[in-house]
């Protein structure tokens, strides 16, 4: 009698192991299968696509908007602003260091490694975040996140990294992979009064109609940042466009770089490892 | 005999309209309704912002209950405070909700 309790209980003990492991699995973050399964939702759902061209956003899901992409890139709308980056990138600071020496490789092609989770800091630095540090760590003011000098910093950068890969890191500290998480949860959760996520428009709904507006697919979403805008009439860099999709479904938007949206950037960015930089882009 | 029927008749029919007359003015909202309604409502938005889920409509809405009471219109100012409370607290639920819902979303 006693032998079969511990029978009985050894089965409900190992059934219950049994149950729960498969939930602790679903629960533990695996970034690479996510990144993978990111890519196999896109491209099966949008089989004619090829991988490289979902960068170009609501291009990439239209035969007319790409030819008129292909038009307007003849005389590009963010040339101006790449201009204006280069010019500050290469103005020293009143203490004659500049940019330069912030960055690897004095800031030329780098833009494919940002976000990077900075361990010392024990936090996601964005490229624009990053811009920022190196102004205050030289005694320079830091710029709005959102105005036309962020993003011609960026649009610079982001310039003379077209064509290379992104390429997130998570390195092996379990803040980097909380950051990425945080960033994935806060990528799905529905928000604002509109009741949207990130996903309803960037993953359920690529390549439909929102008004006039074709919505892009999040695979890639990022690779184009900063961009020129046309309803803006003017450059916006991801912090301003992280917003203003907050306001847009009624949500009060966060600060620019809040530990949320830096958070979502490294996960977007992070599915998107492998595909090229494309920016800066030009959007409707 | 008809005559002061009617009248009587009249007569009931005026102190009615004059008794629900009154009973609407001592319904309306007074300042300190509207004081009350509006810290409620203020509340709910504040805790909202602690999880960081408001809504751009929460804060409209608590703006325009703000100006009604201003121009001295309690009755909407009251009504547009309890909308926002219940705007804000609508917000509260999402979040709280989302904490799990979030999952039926992700690409797996």
């Amino acid at each position: 009698m006693r032998s079969a309790i511990g029978f009985a209980f050894a089965g409900f003990v190992f059934a219950a192991l049994m149950g729960a492991a498969p939930a602790g699995a679903a629960d533990t973050p695996n970034p690479p299968a996510d990144a993978a399964a990111f890519k196999k939702f896109f491209t099966d759902k949008f089989p004619k696509v090829k991988l490289e061209d979902f960068v170009n956003g609501p291009y990439s899901m239209d035969e007319g908007l790409y030819r008129q992409w292909q038009e307007k890139e003849q005389f590009p709308p963010y040339e101006f602003s790449v201009d204006m980056g280069k010019e500050m990138f290469s103005k020293p600071f009143k203490n004659g260091k500049s940019y330069a020496d912030c960055f690897p490789n004095q800031g030329i092609g780098v833009r494919q490694d940002y976000p990077t989770f900075d361990t010392k800091q024990g936090k996601v630095i964005t490229l624009e975040l990053a811009l920022n540090q190196c102004r205050e760590a030289n005694g320079e003011p830091p710029f709005s996140y959102v105005r036309d000098e962020m993003a011609a910093l960026t649009a610079y950068m982001a310039f003379t990294s077209r064509g290379k890969p992104f390429d997130i890191k998570i390195p092996d500290d379990p803040r980097a992979l909380e950051a990425y998480q945080k960033g994935k949860e806060y990528f799905y959760t529905r928000r604002g009064q509109l009741n949207f996520s990130c996903a309803t428009c960037h993953v359920q709904s690529p390549g439909e109609r929102i008004r006039a507006e074709v919505l892009a697919p999040a695979l890639g979403i990022l690779n184009a940042m900063p961009i020129y805008r046309s309803e803006w009439s003017g450059m916006g860099t991801t912090s301003r466009r992280f917003t203003t999709c907050n306001s847009q479904i009624r949500g009060v938007p966060l600060n620019p770089q809040d530990d949320e949206y830096r958070d979502l950037e490294y996960y977007l960015s992070y599915v998107s490892n492998g595909l090229p930089i494309s920016g800066p882009g030009a959007r409707p | 005999m008809r005559r002061n029927s009617m009248r009587a008749s009249i007569l009931a029919l005026l102190t009615a309209l004059l008794l629900a007359g009154s009973a609407s003015v001592l319904a309306a909202n007074s300042e300190d309704d509207f004081k009350a309604a509006y810290a409620a409502a203020e509340a709910a938005n504040k805790e909202a912002g602690a999880i960081r889920n408001q809504w751009t409509t929460t804060a409209a809405t608590l703006a325009a209950a703000k100006k009604a009471a201003a121009d001295g219109n309690f009755d909407s100012a009251v009504a547009a405070s309890k909308e926002a409370e219940a705007l804000a607290k609508a917000s509260i639920f999402q979040a709280t909700s989302e904490k799990t819902l979030w999952k039926d979303m992700e690409i797996r």
